[in-house]
């Protein structure tokens, strides 16, 4: 006789219903109409606009630093295209006073929060002077430790509400960092001091050659905010209105006081994990390519903001032009740093020099002046 | 003046510095309300209020990462890590991260976070609370590691260590938080990190230790002096930087030296302080520079302990091998 069913509970049902609450918001299909007229955020012409000029900057951007890095004039480059709404959008929902905590991934958020395009190129290249941050400018380095920016965020934004600032700290990381020790940590502390944070994870599908669905058995990766006891959302990462509406909202929640929040934005790269020899085409057919292509956050917004009569050719092409000069001008004033010693390094290790540190400036020193 | 444990010394510190400048933030686990399971910090909370001294979720990671963004913030975080061993778990935030702050940041942020942690074996605790772990800090550049082995010099020291705009890690031996009372001013002092201090005057031989073994070295001198060896005892205090001029004037006035440690052989800092002084000192070396340290193995069973860790009788010896090469 086969075991008789437990009915005292239902762990599998209790699963699936919670995994149901995790819907996708979408705002712009893939034709670029609006189907949720009621979360449509409401930009102005301008901003609508202003949103537009930046995610056609940033693709142009993309494009000439693949160009550059392959040409040998830009080092590590992380490629961006396609996670244009997930990055620009969300970033357009920021004030000057929020902080952000990039991934690698995430030089563009830093351009447009006020980074100067050629500390983001010397970056790339790995110069110390891509990283100096000028003061009231309130961004990291992009962090190569991934996790590492979610528990650090968790303390600005404790910072920031200590402070009693009307401010919120930003983080970004992917799929795969998802499963890291930090990335939970970070939205378990935030939670637990209802601190001003908003965790952005971009679900590109794969972190480099590992898909998303190898990283863990939940159904998204917004319901992991269930385990801080925070509100998690799932976004369209492709269709910037939404992603827009979601971090602004979480945003006015944060400032409110009414703590973090976590974020999954749904999107796709085109191109490879970084420029230091992935291929993609080992790991992603071509027809999963041309299905996100579809969905690709410029055609559907170009398409929204023409028939909006807010877009058109000469306006794209206006921004592509100024892209290339802006990134032309970027790479030669970048080029005009001057080249880093020992001494500069040994330099910027302490306030206060160590004897040992001292001595071998001397030594640089003396060998540097040769 | 008042005589303090150790402890009490740290205690003390944290006050004067939180009174001093309300930057200052203590946090960690069952920092606050409870007062810290060794009581470092009792009595903060209730005088500076929960938005100061604040318990922290179980993960001491996340209070690697707290310490970092609220230093970004302006604040000056004093984090506590509740035993040292539990370093590996938070290994990232501080040499991956806190350390290479200024320098990432080409010198335009900065990290001035001390961490607090107690260490130490005698006191027989349970698996992963006595390991000496200072080696592994002392090697990451961007770090400056300071083991304090008196109360005077531990709230000298960690008062320093606060106002310090870089990263310190400051780590409490166990043993000597209750092992005896020290005349201690009640006003604020600091003691200038990477200064060692010559805890003994001798000529015949130099002992440098840090931490428990400062003691054990003095009671080694001692039982040296009645068999007429003058025995200089000098106290790192701070292991990373290392105070060479002090080392260096020691051994070439005595012309042989010892190193202790009670980290195992493989770990602490010894091997980095002889071959300093091979560098800098050996045209005045007599015999060479022997070290005292624990055996290579994994910290012991806590009943093993007294046959493991180094003490005075181990230092005697090998001073006297010194001292009749």
């Amino acid at each position: 006789m086969a075991a008789k069913k437990s009915q005292q509970f239902q762990p599998v049902e209790t699963l699936h219903a919670i995994e149901e609450k995790f819907e996708m918001v979408q705002i712009l299909n893939e034709e670029g109409e609006i189907v949720n007229e009621e979360a449509d955020p409401k930009l102005s012409d301008e901003d609508l606009q202003e949103l537009m000029r930046r995610m056609v900057f940033t693709r142009i951007l993309d494009q000439r630093s693949i160009s550059l890095n392959r040409q040998g004039r830009l080092g590590f480059y992380a490629p961006t295209a396609g996670q244009e709404a997930s990055q620009l959008a969300s970033h357009f929902a920021l004030t000057k006073d929020d902080f952000i905590l990039p991934g690698y991934r995430d030089v563009p958020q830093l351009i447009w929060h006020g980074w100067p395009l050629h500390q983001a190129f010397l970056f790339s290249r790995g110069h110390f002077m891509g990283n100096q941050m000028e003061e009231g400018l309130n961004i990291l380095p992009p962090q190569i430790i991934i996790g590492a920016q979610f528990i650090q965020a968790a303390g600005v934004a404790l910072g920031l509400q200590k402070r009693k600032k009307e401010a919120v700290a930003v983080t970004y990381t992917g799929d795969g960092g998802s499963s890291q020790g930090d990335f939970y940590e970070g939205i378990n502390f935030a939670g637990s001091f209802r601190s001003p944070a908003i965790f952005i994870v971009q679900n590109n599908q794969y972190a480099i050659s590992t898909p998303r669905e190898l990283q863990t058995s939940a159904k998204t990766i917004a319901q992991k905010a269930v385990a801080a006891g925070i509100p998690g959302v799932l976004v369209d990462g492709m269709d910037p209105l939404a992603v827009y509406a979601v971090t602004r909202d979480a945003r006015e929640r944060a400032v409110k006081g009414e703590g973090p929040t976590l974020i999954e934005t749904l999107c796709y790269r085109y191109g490879p994990h970084t420029m230091a020899g992935d291929d993609p085409t080992r790991y992603r057919t071509s027809d999963t390519d041309s299905e996100w292509e579809k969905k690709d956050p410029l055609i559907r917004f170009r398409k929204y903001l023409e028939a909006k009569g807010l877009w058109n050719e000469e306006k794209e092409n206006e921004v592509i032009e100024q892209a290339k000069d802006e990134i032309k001008a970027a790479i030669k004033k970048a080029d005009s740093a001057p080249k880093q010693t020992v001494t500069n390094m040994l330099e910027i290790m302490y306030e206060e020099i160590p004897f040992n540190v001292q001595e071998q400036l001397d030594i640089y020193k003396a060998k540097e002046s040769k | 003046m008042a005589q303090m444990t150790m402890v009490q010394a740290i205690t003390d510190a944290l006050r004067t510095e939180m009174k001093d400048d309300e930057n200052v933030l203590v946090f960690g686990e069952d920092v606050g309300n409870n007062g810290g399971v060794f009581r470092a910090t009792e009595g903060l909370q209730k005088e500076f209020g929960e938005d100061r001294v604040f318990d922290t979720p179980l993960a001491e990671s996340g209070i690697g990462g707290l310490a970092i963004g609220l230093g970004l913030q302006g604040f000056r975080p004093v984090a506590e890590i509740q035993f040292f061993g539990f370093v590996y778990e938070v290994m990232d935030s501080i040499s991956g991260q806190m350390a290479r702050m200024r320098f990432r940041s080409g010198g335009s942020l900065n990290s001035p976070v001390t961490i607090r942690s107690p260490f130490g074996g005698g006191v027989h605790t349970p698996e992963m609370h006595a390991d000496s772990l200072e080696g592994l800090m002392a090697s990451q550049p961007g770090l400056k590691v300071v083991i304090p082995s008196t109360p005077y010099d531990a709230k000298g020291l960690l008062i320093s260590s606060i106002r310090d705009n870089d990263p310190v890690i400051f780590l409490e031996h166990l043993k000597l938080y209750r092992s005896g009372r020290q005349e201690v001013p009640e006003e604020s002092y600091t003691i200038p990190l990477g200064k060692a201090d010559v805890k003994r005057e001798g000529t015949d031989l130099t002992i440098i230790a840090y931490g428990a073994m400062v003691q054990e070295s003095l009671k080694a001198a001692e039982e040296l002096e009645k068999e007429d060896f003058s025995v200089e005892v000098i106290d790192l205090r701070t292991i990373q930087p290392l105070d060479i001029e002090t080392l260096v004037a020691s051994v070439e006035k005595t012309g042989r030296a010892m190193v202790v440690q009670e980290a195992q052989k493989q770990a602490g800092i010894a091997a980095n302080i002889v071959a300093e002084l091979m560098d800098r000192t050996i045209l005045s070396l007599e015999a060479p520079v022997l070290r005292v340290t624990a055996p290579d193995s994994i910290f012991p069973f806590s009943q093993a302990e007294q046959v493991w860790l180094p003490n005075s009788k181990d230092i005697v010896e090998t001073a006297k091998k010194v001292l009749t090469f």
